[in-house]
C-alpha cells in the first residue's frame, strides 16, 4: 500500500517522482468506484433538482424545462409559504431549546458517574437512539392518541380525555423524543472531558455553586452545546415523518410541504426551489458549527501525517 | 462515594440531578414499553387490555403484504450494506492516505448525503429516476421504480456513513505497523491483507452495522423511490399509521424494535470483544 517506500531504494529524485505518480494513480483507482457512484446517484440528482427549481410548471402539472425563470423562488415570498417556513423554524428552535434544557442536566448526571456506571448508562441512552425511528414516533402516536393508553389513564383518574394529538405540542414532544439523544451525546462528551478541578478552584475562591456553574462549567462545555444544538436543529427543521404522523393540518411544516409538491400538488419547480433552500440552510448551519468548533479539520491533518510518511512527500498545496 | 467525580455540587442539587436523570430515562423508555405491552393485547380495541395473546403477531405474519415488505426490506438492507461497505471503505482509504486529483472535491461531497435532510434527498432521487427512465426508455428497455431503485438510493447515502466511520478508525491508525511489515519484506498486498485490514476491521464492521441499521430504518427516501408492489416494511408501517392505529401495527413495530435492539446489542458486544482483545495485545 506504500509505493513510496519501495521506489526510493533506487535513484532518489526520479524514484520519488515516479512513486508520487504511482501513488496518485493508486489513490484515484481506489476512490473512483465510490466517487463515480456518488457522482451518478447523488451529485447528478442534486444538480437536477437545482435545474428543476428554475423550470416552469405547465397547466397540466408537468414540468417544462424550456424557458428558465426564478418564479419558484419568487413564490417562496408568498405569505403562506413564509408562514410554513416560520413555523418550521419556530418548532425547530423550540425543540432545540427543550432538548438542551432536558439534556444538559441529564448529560451532567451521566458524565459525573463513576466510570463503570457511566458505561452502562451510556448503553441505556444508546439503545433507544439506535432503535427504529419510525417505530418510536409511532409509539408516541399510540401513547397520545385520543383512545390510547395515556388518555385512558387520565380518564380513569377523572381528568377526562385529552386531545393533544395533531397539535404543535404533539409534534414538539415527538421531535424532542426523536432527537434528544443527538443533544445528549455531544454534551456528554464535553462534560466528560471537563476538568472539574477548575470548578473546585472557583468554589475555593468563594464562588457559590450556581456561580461556579454559570461562570466555569457552562462556558467550558460551550462546544458541546453548539454541536448538540446544530445536530438537533437540522433534522427538526427538515423533519417530515414526525409532523406527518403527529401533526395535523395546522402543523404543516416545510418537509411535508415539499413532499406535497411532489405528490399531490405536482408543482415540482416549487418543491425543488424549497429543497434547494433547505439544503443551503442546512449547509450554512453545519458550516457555522464547524467554524465555532475550533476548526478540528485543519488542525488535525499535520498531526496525522507526521508518522510513517517520507519527509519528502509533496506539500498538499503542490498537488491539489 | 468512591470513584465519583467531584463536581462541587451540594447534596440537594445532586439528588435533583439523579431524579431528573431517571425521569429522562422514563421518557425514553415508557412509550416503547407501552407499545410492546399492547402488542400482546388480546382485545382488538387498542386502549383496553383484554388479556395476553400472540394473535396479532400471527395475523401480521400471515398478511401477504407484510411478509413481502419484510422480504424487500431484508434484500435491500443486505445489498446496500454489502455494496456500500466495499465502496465506502475504498473511498475512506483513498482519502486517508493518497493525494490525487479531485481529492478535495470528493472529501467535501462525501459528507453531503449525511447533512442534507431525508426529504430533499428523497425528492432529488425521485426526480433523478424519473428523468433517467425517460432517457433509458428512448433506447428500448422499460424500467420502473421498485426494489432496485430503493437499493440504489440506500447505497447512495450508506457509502458516506461507512466512509466516515472507517475514516475515524484510520485516524487512530499506527502507520509504523505497516512500515514494520514492509521492512520485513511483505509486499504491498500482504501488508494490506495481514496488517491494515485486520486493524481497520472494527471500523468496517461498525460502518456495516450502521449501514444495515440505516437501511432498515429509512422510510422517507424509500417511500419516494418505491414502486407499486415493492414497499419496504417501514414504508408499509408509515402508510398504515396514516390510516389509523391497529393492534397489528403494534405487533410489527415490536418486531422491528426487537430487530434493531438485537443489532445494537450485537454491535456493542462485538465492540467489547474487540476492545478487550486490543487491550491484551497492547499488554503483550
Amino acid at each position: 500500500m506504500q509505493p513510496a517506500g519501495r521506489a526510493s531504494e533506487s535513484t532518489r529524485a526520479s524514484g520519488e517522482k515516479a512513486a508520487a505518480q504511482a501513488q496518485r494513480r493508486q489513490g484515484m483507482l481506489l476512490a473512483s468506484p465510490g466517487a463515480l457512484y456518488l457522482l451518478i446517484f447523488f451529485v447528478a440528482p442534486l444538480a437536477l433538482i437545482s435545474v428543476y427549481s428554475f423550470a416552469t410548471r405547465t397547466s397540466t402539472g408537468r414540468t417544462s424545462l424550456s424557458g428558465w425563470n426564478i418564479e419558484s423562488y419568487r413564490a417562496i415570498g408568498d405569505d403562506v409559504i413564509l408562514g410554513i417556513i416560520g413555523r418550521s423554524a419556530w418548532l425547530a428552535t423550540l425543540t432545540t431549546a427543550l432538548c438542551l434544557a432536558v439534556g444538559y442536566p441529564f448529560a451532567y448526571y451521566l458524565a459525573t458517574r463513576p466510570r463503570h456506571v457511566r458505561a452502562i448508562l451510556l448503553v441505556l441512552v444508546m439503545i433507544p437512539f439506535w432503535t427504529n425511528g419510525l417505530v418510536r414516533v409511532f409509539a408516541i402516536r399510540f401513547l397520545l392518541g385520543s383512545n390510547g393508553p395515556a388518555s385512558a389513564l387520565s380518564e380513569s383518574l377523572g381528568f377526562g380525555t385529552f386531545r393533544i394529538l395533531f397539535t404543535p405540542t404533539a409534534v414538539t414532544i415527538g421531535m424532542v423524543y426523536s432527537f434528544l439523544t443527538l443533544m445528549v451525546l455531544p454534551l456528554y462528551v464535553a462534560l466528560e472531558r471537563m476538568d472539574w478541578s477548575l470548578t473546585e478552584a472557583a468554589r475555593d475562591l468563594y464562588a457559590s455553586g450556581s456561580r461556579a456553574f454559570w461562570k466555569v462549567t457552562l462556558p467550558l462545555t460551550k462546544s458541546g452545546i453548539v454541536a448538540g444544538s446544530v445536530l438537533v436543529f437540522v433534522p427538526s427543521f427538515g423533519s417530515y415523518v414526525v409532523p406527518d404522523i403527529l401533526g395535523g393540518a395546522k402543523t404543516l411544516l416545510i418537509g411535508s410541504y415539499i413532499a406535497r409538491q411532489f405528490r399531490d400538488a405536482r408543482n415540482y419547480p416549487l418543491g425543488a426551489a424549497l429543497s434547494v433552500l433547505l439544503i443551503v440552510a442546512m449547509l450554512v448551519a453545519v458550516a457555522l458549527n464547524q467554524r465555532s468548533g475550533s476548526g478540528a479539520e485543519g488542525g488535525d491533518r499535520p498531526r496525522r501525517r507526521r508518522r510513517g510518511r517520507a519527509r519528502t512527500e509533496p506539500e498538499p498545496a503542490a498537488v491539489s | 462515594m468512591s470513584g465519583n467525580v467531584e463536581t462541587g455540587l451540594g447534596p440537594r442539587t445532586r439528588r435533583l440531578l439523579a431524579g431528573w436523570a431517571w425521569v429522562v430515562f422514563a421518557f425514553l423508555y415508557v412509550p416503547i414499553a407501552v407499545l410492546v405491552v399492547f402488542s400482546f393485547n388480546a382485545s382488538s380495541r387498542v386502549n383496553i387490555w383484554g388479556g395476553f395473546s400472540f394473535q396479532w403477531y400471527g395475523e401480521a405474519l400471515n398478511n401477504e403484504v407484510i411478509t413481502s415488505a419484510i422480504r424487500v426490506s431484508l434484500i435491500v438492507a443486505a445489498v446496500s450494506t454489502a455494496v456500500s461497505v466495499v465502496l465506502g471503505t475504498a473511498v475512506a482509504l483513498a482519502l486517508d492516505r493518497y493525494r490525487f486529483k479531485g481529492r478535495r472535491a470528493l472529501d467535501g461531497t462525501i459528507y453531503l448525503p449525511i447533512v442534507i435532510p431525508d426529504i430533499t434527498m428523497a425528492v432529488m432521487l425521485l426526480v433523478f429516476f424519473a428523468e433517467a427512465f425517460k432517457l433509458i426508455d428512448t433506447f428500448g428497455p422499460r424500467f420502473t421504480l421498485g426494489i432496485s431503485t430503493i437499493a440504489l438510493s440506500h447505497i447512495a447515502f450508506n457509502i458516506s456513513f461507512v466512509c466516515v466511520v472507517v475514516r475515524a478508525r484510520l485516524d487512530q491508525f499506527d502507520r509504523t505497523l505497516e512500515e514494520a511489515a514492509r521492512d520485513l519484506y511483505a509486499t504491498g498486498w500482504q501488508t494490506f491483507r495481514r496488517v491494515t485490514l485486520p486493524l481497520i476491521m472494527p471500523g468496517i464492521a461498525a460502518g456495516g452495522l450502521l449501514a444495515l441499521t440505516l437501511s432498515l430504518d429509512d422510510v422517507v427516501i424509500s417511500a419516494f423511490v418505491a414502486g407499486p408492489g415493492s414497499t419496504t416494511l417501514p414504508v408499509y408501517v408509515f402508510s398504515s399509521i396514516r390510516r389509523g392505529v391497529t393492534p397489528e401495527l403494534n405487533a410489527i413495530s415490536t418486531l422491528m424494535l426487537t430487530a434493531s435492539i438485537t443489532l445494537v446489542l450485537g454491535a456493542l458486544a462485538l465492540q467489547r470483544r474487540r476492545a478487550s482483545a486490543s487491550q491484551q495485545t497492547q499488554v503483550l
